[in-house]
């Protein structure tokens, strides 16, 4: 294998870990620049959808419609968290948001201790995406390329939602500036609704693709991915929707790069050194890389 | 006089409430239980009033502040631990660490200022950021730790069991450290420093424009709350005596924030009622979860219950009474009973 190919073969995988990332980004980047919630509960939205799909292909139901029937059943507990644990408490200060969402996450993975047990389980994944597929010396697995696809796929959607149709206006509208939107008469809690059911639908697609990935699934499975998601949007600016997939691809990178330029006895210290290039970043641009430009440092 | 009826009648029903509770326990568990669980009160009043110190004062949530838990319980045990079980358990620590064995007091003492060391380097580019970034951020500091704990072999035994901690840990300097933990931290919320911090807490260009350097501020309330943190670290490590860096994670920093939250966040004394309240409430909700029997019926044991209820109260908490048991306020039970009363606050998780 010539250093070109392997280089081309690792920018492949770093490309589909980073689509995933940023998928997952891009909910946290909608609820946050609306609301200003962080939402830690969104990772596991991941694990709502996956067993969902795995229970639906237990009782029967062929791959492809189990999956999409539990990346509905993921958009639909997006939406009901925001029911019933967000909006009440909508505007009351970010701490009060912030510790909701994280409340929300530890009932949501100790339901699914109670529930599901605290054992992983095995995922069942259709032989499409376990096959290699290779170019010459180059072998990617096909899951690596069908991420990337059905990524690419989502991003062209969102993107033709957000500029062309009147609820992705609404959106971008309610994310500069909520009361000034509601003036216009837009309907926030529709706009609302909107960004989490969109969001979750997107965390259902990872779940599906992160368990297929790993194959297995248990209940704290959501809480890796939303981490990252964190860094991903943070390092693309809280609250920006490109910014969140241009931080998913930077973090896909970045881990790669690590993984493959650390001397062994440092390898297994990557994810800290993600999380310290995250707090350096900050130091320079405490906005993130396309964060709003308002002076928020102090 | 009504108040003070009311002042007087609640004051008894608290200590019929105490005393009822605390001889349930003996009775219960005997006297070494009540025992463990009087010194786990006194670790988390030093968890949550140190918290308070930061998140309450400065109005920036850390959820890291289990990471200086751990470099406290790190820390102080290796220092105390006795020499030929530290040629057995950890071979590998340079010798000048190899050769040290200390009593409790002045390892603890360096093991809170090694984390208000770590806090003040963080700081630095921490404390400039807006509120939802220093969440995140300091998040980012707790996965470090717990990163570097698990893989640090030759310190902390990686992600096995660090044991053989002597059990340092009385029911005296437990609740010793606890009343220097409240009486520090009272003193410092109506010192000008504590009144300057919540002052740029309110309103950051104001207190600005007053002359107050907000980030000197909240890197100063940083490092005392990493210190006093590392202390019940410390003190925790001395009472469990065997740990792994998975116990200095997110499950210790939610039951760190609900004690806060609860009680109130911003009143030392509210922390120390949640505190009360979470300590109790998660005993019994623990024992129950591992299945019980009342007569003919018998509730299987279901693991991962205790924490859906605490997270569901958690939950309630936030959404209908913000302000948590205190508010802000310290005044203590007269203030309580009106606030029983009148439902709803806005103190405590205010907005912005």
């Amino acid at each position: 294998m010539t250093q070109l190919e392997y280089l081309l073969q690792q920018l492949i995988n770093a490309v589909s870990i980073g689509s995933l990332y940023a998928l997952m980004a891009i909910g946290l980047a909608m609820v946050f620049g609306i609301l200003r919630l962080i939402n830690f509960a969104h990772g596991d939205l991941i694990m709502v959808g996956s067993y969902a799909t795995l229970l639906l292909n237990m009782a029967g139901l062929p791959f492809w419609v189990a999956a999409a029937a539990g990346i509905v059943v993921s958009g639909g507990a997006g939406l009901l968290m925001e029911r019933v644990a967000y909006r009440p408490i909508r505007g009351a200060g970010d701490v009060a948001m912030l510790l909701n969402s994280f409340a929300v996450t530890i009932f949501l993975e100790n339901l699914g201790i109670m529930v599901f047990r605290a054992t992983s389980r095995p995922f069942p994944s259709p032989a499409v995406f376990s096959s290699v597929i290779e170019f010459g010396a180059i072998r990617v697995s096909s899951l690596s390329l069908i991420s990337i696809l059905i990524t690419a796929i989502l991003l062209i959607l969102l993107t033709l939602f957000v500029t062309k149709t009147e609820t992705g206006i609404s959106l971008r509208a309610t994310a500069q500036d909520l009361v000034a939107a509601r003036l216009m008469g837009i309907n926030v809690n529709k706009v609302i609704s909107a960004a989490f059911i969109i969001g979750s639908v997107l965390a259902g697609v990872v779940g599906v693709l992160w368990s297929a990935r790993v194959g297995k699934v248990d209940p704290l499975m959501g809480f890796q991915p939303v981490l990252k998601a964190f860094v991903a949007s943070v390092v693309g600016g809280l609250g920006s929707i490109p910014g969140a997939i241009l931080g998913g691809y930077i973090l896909g990178t970045m881990e790669i790069l690590l993984q493959g330029l650390l001397p062994s006895n440092l390898a297994p210290y990557r994810d800290a050194f993600v999380f310290v290039i995250l707090i350096v970043l900050l130091l320079f641009r405490p906005n993130g890389i396309l964060g709003s430009t308002d002076k928020e440092k102090i | 006089m009504k108040a003070n009826m009311d002042k007087r009648k609640m004051l008894m029903i608290l200590a019929i409430v105490a005393l009822a509770g605390f001889t349930v326990f003996v009775i219960v568990g005997g006297k070494d239980y009540a025992e463990r669980i009087l010194i786990g009160l006194a670790i988390s009043i030093v968890l949550a009033v140190s918290l308070n110190l930061f998140s309450g004062f400065t109005g920036l949530f850390s959820l890291g502040q289990v990471g200086f838990m751990a470099i406290g319980a790190y820390a102080s045990s290796i220092l105390t631990l006795p020499l030929a079980m530290k040629a057995a358990n950890l071979p590998d620590l340079p010798v000048w660490l190899a050769s040290i064995e200390m009593p409790f007091l002045p390892a603890t003492l360096l093991a809170g200022s090694l984390a208000a060391c770590v806090a003040f380097l963080v700081g630095i580019p921490l404390m400039r950021l807006i509120g939802p970034y220093v969440s995140v951020a300091t998040m980012g500091f707790l996965v470090i730790t717990q990163v570097v704990l698990t893989n640090a072999d030759t310190f902390t035994r990686g992600s096995r069991t660090f044991a053989g901690v002597s059990g340092h840990t009385t029911l005296l300097n437990a609740w010793l450290w606890a009343a220097i933990s409240v009486y520090f931290v009272l003193r410092m919320k109506y010192s000008s420093f504590g009144r300057a911090m919540r002052a740029s807490r309110d309103n950051v260009i104001a207190a600005q424009s007053i002359g107050i350097d907000v980030v000197r501020q909240r890197l100063l309330a940083f490092c005392a709350s990493a210190f006093l943190t590392a202390v019940g670290g410390a003190l925790w490590a001395h009472f469990i005596r065997a740990f792994s860096p998975k116990s200095f994670y997110f499950t210790q920093t939610f039951s760190v924030i609900t004690m806060v939250v609860i009680g109130g966040l911003g009143s030392v004394r509210g922390s120390i009622l949640g505190v009360f309240f979470v300590t109790i409430l998660s005993e019994v909700l623990r024992n129950l979860e591992r299945g019980f029997s009342l007569g003919p019926v018998t509730v299987p044991s279901m693991y991962g219950a205790s924490q859906v209820i605490m997270a569901l109260i958690l939950i309630l908490i936030i959404v209908f009474r913000p302000g948590g048991m205190m508010g802000e306020s310290e005044t203590s039970l007269e203030a309580l009973v009106k606030r029983f009363r009148k439902a709803g606050t806005k103190a405590g998780l205010k907005k912005e």
